[in-house]
């Protein structure tokens, strides 16, 4: 069997001797879709800069394609959670970054643009830009040097829930026209269940994967699908934090999702 | 149809008489200042009327006069100020991006700030003499402190997600400067660069009272040595006019360069 698309075993994270992550394991395979969810604080964004290669500093391995994890790996492409195109460059230049000054005229950004629905739009400022088109223009960034691997870190939070269902489907279609395999965070369930083919739950203090929510049926999928209904009640099973909880929340019982994003907000 | 040209019509009639209204005020002083001097309540000889100014500045324009004390004073300026800013952008970007250069000239550069910058006149003269070499000094010390000051503070301000970018796109320090830190800190750069410009207006001034034998300076104090208060008032008002074009020149750099800010009150680019 080849390599995985990224192979992550990491002992442990600390900051100043505080443990933010703990045995955290996890691989991916090519093409897949993952999420992760956790509680705010449990070390989520700290896995992804450790994948992307911002943070060096833990005990553990980790690999992509075979190749240990190094900052600016041509495998990965990152996604912030806000969009952080820079100001002073224009939507295309913003795109094609990574080539330099004159990165905008590259082909592969034009595709982009229109890959995420913003094919008009290379030559304007960001300031120009909505939040979503913004989030839209990062995404294409990310995807530009057509890595294997995207990494998103709640990239849709900001922006609002007609907003947010949209770039989804822009997220999904771009990264498979692209053929890049996606690593998400996110704190919406929801969203978690709609667009992943695997679900990690992380719990919190230290961070530690609790589990596993498998959502295998291929998309197109549908919004109001029961089988989603279920895998968010799964999921947040997983996140419910009371140890001492007398008894778990019936799995079977699909929710509403609405009320399953209720629950993980408080 | 007559209620959308109406619309169109206003803003540019009211913007015609906000501008107009501007040159109300300085158009009375004018008229007051010529009847007063007229009627002698006040002595030509301290202040001559705006008629003989006129006239004055026609004399130094057509013997050439004043176009060569023009030229002498904007080509120290430029020069003083192009030295001053150049040396300011060099340690400034080098203080900025580097904490251990910041530690080791930093300090000394805010104490010498503290030295009001004409009290280095008596110092130039006796080092430089009193040729040019003065001059342009105090000119390029008066430019430095703002841009370097101004680059510091924005190369410090430059967003820590911005530079993340610029790592997860492979730059090393070189291509991060370039890319990064020199662009997020350019709306700092100018106003640095305005702020000096105006002060080394201020310092060839300063130079040029003090040891000149030409430029618009020495034309104030051969002005008030011979008792010639029109010599004076006339070189005044070219050097504020020449002030206000460098700045306005500045401020065009802005306006184009910086199309990119997304500030609440951009100026709109009159054509
Ligand atoms: N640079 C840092 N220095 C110190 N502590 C940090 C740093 N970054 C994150 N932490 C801490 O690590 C924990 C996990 O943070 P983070 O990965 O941002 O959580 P999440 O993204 O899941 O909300 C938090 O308790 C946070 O306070
Ligand atoms: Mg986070």
């Amino acid at each position: 069997m080849s390599a995985p698309l990224l192979q992550l075993d990491i002992q442990a994270k600390q900051f100043a001797r505080r443990l933010v992550l703990d045995r955290v394991s996890l691989s991916l395979a090519a093409g897949e879709v993952v999420s992760l969810v956790g509680p705010s604080g449990c070390g989520k964004s700290t896995l992804l800069r450790i994948i992307a290669g911002l943070d060096r500093d833990y005990q553990g391995q980790a690999q992509i394609l075979g190749e240990p994890i190094r900052l600016h790996s041509r495998h990965v492409g990152v996604v912030f959670q806000e969009p952080r195109l820079l100001p002073w460059l224009s939507v295309a230049d913003n795109v094609g970054f990574e080539l330099g000054r004159r990165g905008g005229r590259h082909p592969r950004v034009a595709e982009l643009l229109a890959d995420v629905g913003l094919a008009d739009w290379g030559h304007a400022y960001p300031k120009q830009l909505s939040g979503g088109m913004a989030q839209r223009v990062a995404i294409a960034r990310g995807l530009f040097t057509r890595p294997a691997l995207l990494l998103l870190d709640e990239p849709f939070s900001a922006v609002d829930a007609f907003t947010r269902m949209r770039l989804q489907d822009v997220l999904l279609a771009a990264a498979s026209h692209s053929q890049a395999s996606v690593l998400l965070v996110t704190h919406d369930v929801n969203e978690a269940a709609y667009l992943s083919d695997r679900v990690l739950v992380l719990g919190r203090n230290p961070g530690r994967i609790r589990g596993e929510v498998r959502v295998d049926w291929p998309h197109p999928r549908q919004r109001g699908d029961a089988r989603l209904a279920r895998a968010e009640a799964e999921i947040l099973a997983l996140l419910d934090d009371r140890e001492d909880a007398p008894q778990p929340p019936p799995q079977a019982a699909p929710w509403p999702a609405s009320l399953a994003r209720l629950r993980l907000a408080v | 149809m007559a209620d959308i040209d109406q619309h169109a019509a206003r803003p540019l009639t009211a913007a015609w008489a906000k501008r107009a209204q501007g040159w109300l005020l300085p158009l009375a002083v004018l008229l007051i200042w010529e009847t007063v001097v007229a009627q002698q309540w006040v002595s030509a000889h301290l202040l001559p009327p705006p008629s003989e100014l006129a006239h004055t500045l026609l004399e130094l324009t057509r013997s050439g006069a004043l176009l060569a004390h023009i030229g002498v004073s904007v080509a120290r300026v430029l020069a003083g100020f192009a030295i001053g800013a150049a040396l300011a952008v060099a340690l400034g970007a080098a203080v900025g991006l580097s904490p251990r250069v910041e530690a080791l000239i930093d300090p000394s550069f805010q104490a010498l700030r503290a030295i009001p910058s004409l009290a280095w006149v008596p110092l130039l003269l006796l080092w430089l003499g009193i040729d040019e070499a003065p001059k342009l000094t105090l000119i390029a010390i008066g430019a430095f402190f703002p841009v370097y000051l101004n680059l510091v503070a924005g190369i410090h301000n430059v967003d820590r997600k911005w530079v993340e970018v610029g790592r997860v796109h492979g730059l090393r320090t070189g291509a991060l400067i370039g890319r990064v830190f020199l662009p997020a800190a350019l709306p700092h750069v100018l106003t640095g660069l305005r702020g000096g410009l105006s002060l080394a207006w201020m310092f060839l001034v300063a130079a040029e009272l003090m040891a000149a034998t030409r430029g618009l300076g020495y034309l104030l104090t051969d002005g008030r040595e011979t008792g010639r208060a029109d010599l004076v008032l006339v070189a005044i008002g070219v050097l504020a006019v020449l002030g206000a074009l460098s700045d306005s020149l500045l401020r065009l750099l802005e306006t184009r360069w910086l199309a990119w800010r997304d500030v609440a009150l951009t100026q709109e680019a009159q054509p």
